[in-house]
């Protein structure tokens, strides 16, 4: 177990500088370097500006210095001053943002495992019930249904038809006003619509995984033998059978990280909450280069933390790994 | 080989020929693919011409999906948008599916260093997530069709990269490719002659469900106003446009939708089937996994 953590974190660190240079490689796809890019689209950036981008990127020297330099910059978590006229640090308006975001990704990933278990058990349980049916159509439903749309929909719905739900934002204009519990059921009502689009499309594939995984563990040897020496079928399934679907789910868990965060974009788009998608966003149409960047860096850093936790997690589970023996076939 | 060319293509439609949703997947795709190329004939209006006494009217036999903010046609519109769709879906996966190729089979070919540098590159691609990679590149670039195609292709191409690899080690050591590389065919001729065509069969799928997640994402930017931009019509920014007027236009965000959610759809049952009938294996291998993660 203490080799194959110790191997997993070594591979962080290519990682870690691999995404700063793939990061540096998207500004320098401007056409022209980015000040020649940023003076077309707007004809009177003052020299001051000029002068801050061409020290913060290095501009002036060779393209492998200016790596360099971004790369200690960031080292040491200096990713420069926003080009609002706020011209706060970019780290600051990203941190800012981080809670939202992984408050409401963290959430959705656990109400998806949650869920998706226990359905994936069952259709596979009975593979070809109306069960079964019914789920696998929900799931080609899921995986087709844009989820901007699914939010559109939604907020049509519970927003303005029903009214029962607030669509934007993340708390009431007058929420501070309110009795505690009120403003804390005035926070979750307003989370509810964004988490349920975020939910669907996971839920979808999570459980279509969780059902391919357990049909593929039941026609096992050693199922039929824990049904063969009398355990009750629940014990069979519950124990012997699941645990051994739940490993490869969790691999998919991970590799299916970025997916999920990445759809923080187009929810907090549609629903007006300040996280780090709707800053993305903002930051690209007031062309806010330090923050997209910025924001693009820290985004992919956390997904590669959480992918770790995810990898660690598979070895705490896998005894093959966690007792030192075998290694996991990629 | 231990089958004939012929044999498999008939055991692959026997098998693919009881697949009901399959069938109906591909025939739904023909559909969609004959719209978006007919669409100048088919459509009943200019999906452009602005009409100030129809701005807003609801679907009637003139107009059957109704009108817009600016009095243009719907039905007209979606069908010119399933055009940008399609060319983003089919350009874009193209794209991907040469870069995967090209890298999967120097991975899996040559082995060693060269698999290792390739296999930690796509390892790193993976770790992004995609659509702030796509926002990231797009905001330093002018958005047209064309920006959009090359970047969701060169954001797409790590699981065929993955797939051609994997069917290369195993390739590499079979007989046949063994048997033509001891009597000195050349590496070019051996990876192209006797190596990829066998293993195009996981391409076509990865293909075939890459087209559905490439649109998804098309839509979603031009959404965000970041894709095609307007006038030109796309089913995202019709939806953009109908955001506004959610709650007395139900037909601007339903129809478009729709057609989404169909095309989309129809994809991905047509790709499940192909991938069913060439190897009911690859169900629950390789291919059946790594081929979702693309989302």
């Amino acid at each position: 177990m203490g080799l194959f953590v110790l191997r997993r974190l070594l591979l962080v660190v290519p990682l870690l500088i691999g995404i700063t240079f793939i990061s540096f490689v998207v500004i320098s796809l401007a056409p022209g370097g980015p000040l020649d890019f940023l003076e077309a689209d707007n004809p009177d950036l003052s020299p001051e500006v000029k002068r801050q981008l061409t020290e913060l990127y290095g501009l002036d020297k060779p393209i492998v210095v200016q790596y360099g330099h971004w790369l200690l910059r960031i080292a040491r978590l200096d990713f420069g001053r926003s080009f609002l006229p706020d011209g706060r640090p970019v780290l600051a308006k990203i941190l800012e943002r981080m809670p939202v975001t992984l408050a409401i990704n963290l959430i959705e990933l656990i109400i998806i495992v949650s869920v998706a278990v226990p359905i994936g058990v069952l259709s596979a349980t009975r593979q070809y019930s109306v069960f079964d049916k019914i789920t696998t159509i929900f799931v080609f439903v899921g995986f087709a249904t844009p989820d901007f749309w699914l939010a559109l929909l939604l907020m049509a719905l519970f927003g303005a038809q029903l009214g029962w739900l607030p669509i934007s934002g993340l708390r009431h204009i007058n929420a501070e006003y309110l009795p505690f519990w009120s403003q804390q059921w005035d926070l979750i009502s307003h989370l509810l619509l964004p988490i349920a689009v975020g939910t669907f499309g996971g839920l979808a594939g999570f459980s279509r995984y969780m059902r391919q995984s357990m049909l593929e563990v039941v026609r096992q040897d050693y199922v039929q033998t824990a049904r063969a020496k009398g355990l009750p079928e629940e014990v069979v399934i519950g124990k012997h059978a699941l645990r051994n679907a739940l490993l490869p789910v969790v691999t998919i868990l991970g590799l299916s990280l970025p997916g999920l965060i990445g759809g923080s974009v187009i929810i907090e788009s549609v629903f007006a909450i300040p996280g780090m998608g709707q800053l993305m966003v903002q930051s690209i149409y007031a062309r806010d280069y330090p923050v997209v960047m910025g924001n693009l860096v820290i985004v992919s850093v956390l997904t590669l933390f959480a992918n770790l936790f995810a990898d660690l997690a598979y070895g705490l589970v896998d005894p093959r790994i966690r007792l030192g023996r075998g290694r996991r076939s990629r | 080989m231990p089958r004939g060319r012929r044999e498999e293509m008939v055991a692959f439609w026997r098998t693919f020929a009881r697949n009901r949703l399959a069938i109906i997947g591909g025939v739904v795709v023909a559909i969609l693919v004959v719209f978006a190329v007919l669409a100048p004939v088919l459509a009943p209006w200019d999906p452009n011409k602005h009409d100030t006494r129809l701005i807003l009217t609801p679907p009637s036999s003139h107009h059957w999906m109704g009108t817009d903010q600016l009095g243009r046609d719907v039905l007209s519109r979606v069908l010119y948008g399933s055009r940008v769709s399609l060319a983003v879906g089919f350009v874009s996966v193209g794209i991907a599916t040469l870069v995967g190729m090209l890298l999967g089979a120097a991975a899996g070919y040559h082995g060693a260093w060269v698999d290792a540098v390739i296999m930690r590159f796509v390892d790193l691609m993976l770790v992004f997530p995609r659509f702030f990679l796509l926002l990231a590149v797009l905001a330093f670039l002018k958005p047209s069709i064309w920006t959009i195609m090359v970047v969701i292709g060169l954001t797409g191409w790590m699981s065929v990269a993955r797939l051609v690899r994997a069917e290369f080690l195993t390739l590499r050591e079979r007989e046949f490719v063994v048997w033509s590389e001891s009597v000195g065919a050349s590496a070019v001729r051996v990876v192209f002659r006797h190596i990829l065509p066998n293993a195009l069969a996981p391409v076509l799928v990865a293909m075939t469900l890459g087209i559905p997640a490439a649109i998804l994402m098309e839509s979603g930017l031009s959404f965000l106003g970041l894709g095609v931009q307007p006038p030109h019509a796309t089913w995202g920014n019709i939806l953009t446009d109908g955001k506004d007027s959610l709650e007395i236009a139900w037909w601007m965000t339903v129809y478009p939708g729709l057609a989404i959610l169909i095309t989309v759809l129809s994809y991905n049952l047509l790709g499940e089937g192909i991938r069913d009938a060439l190897d009911p294996r690859l169900r629950q291998t390789r291919v059946g996994r790594v081929l979702r993660l693309g989302r």
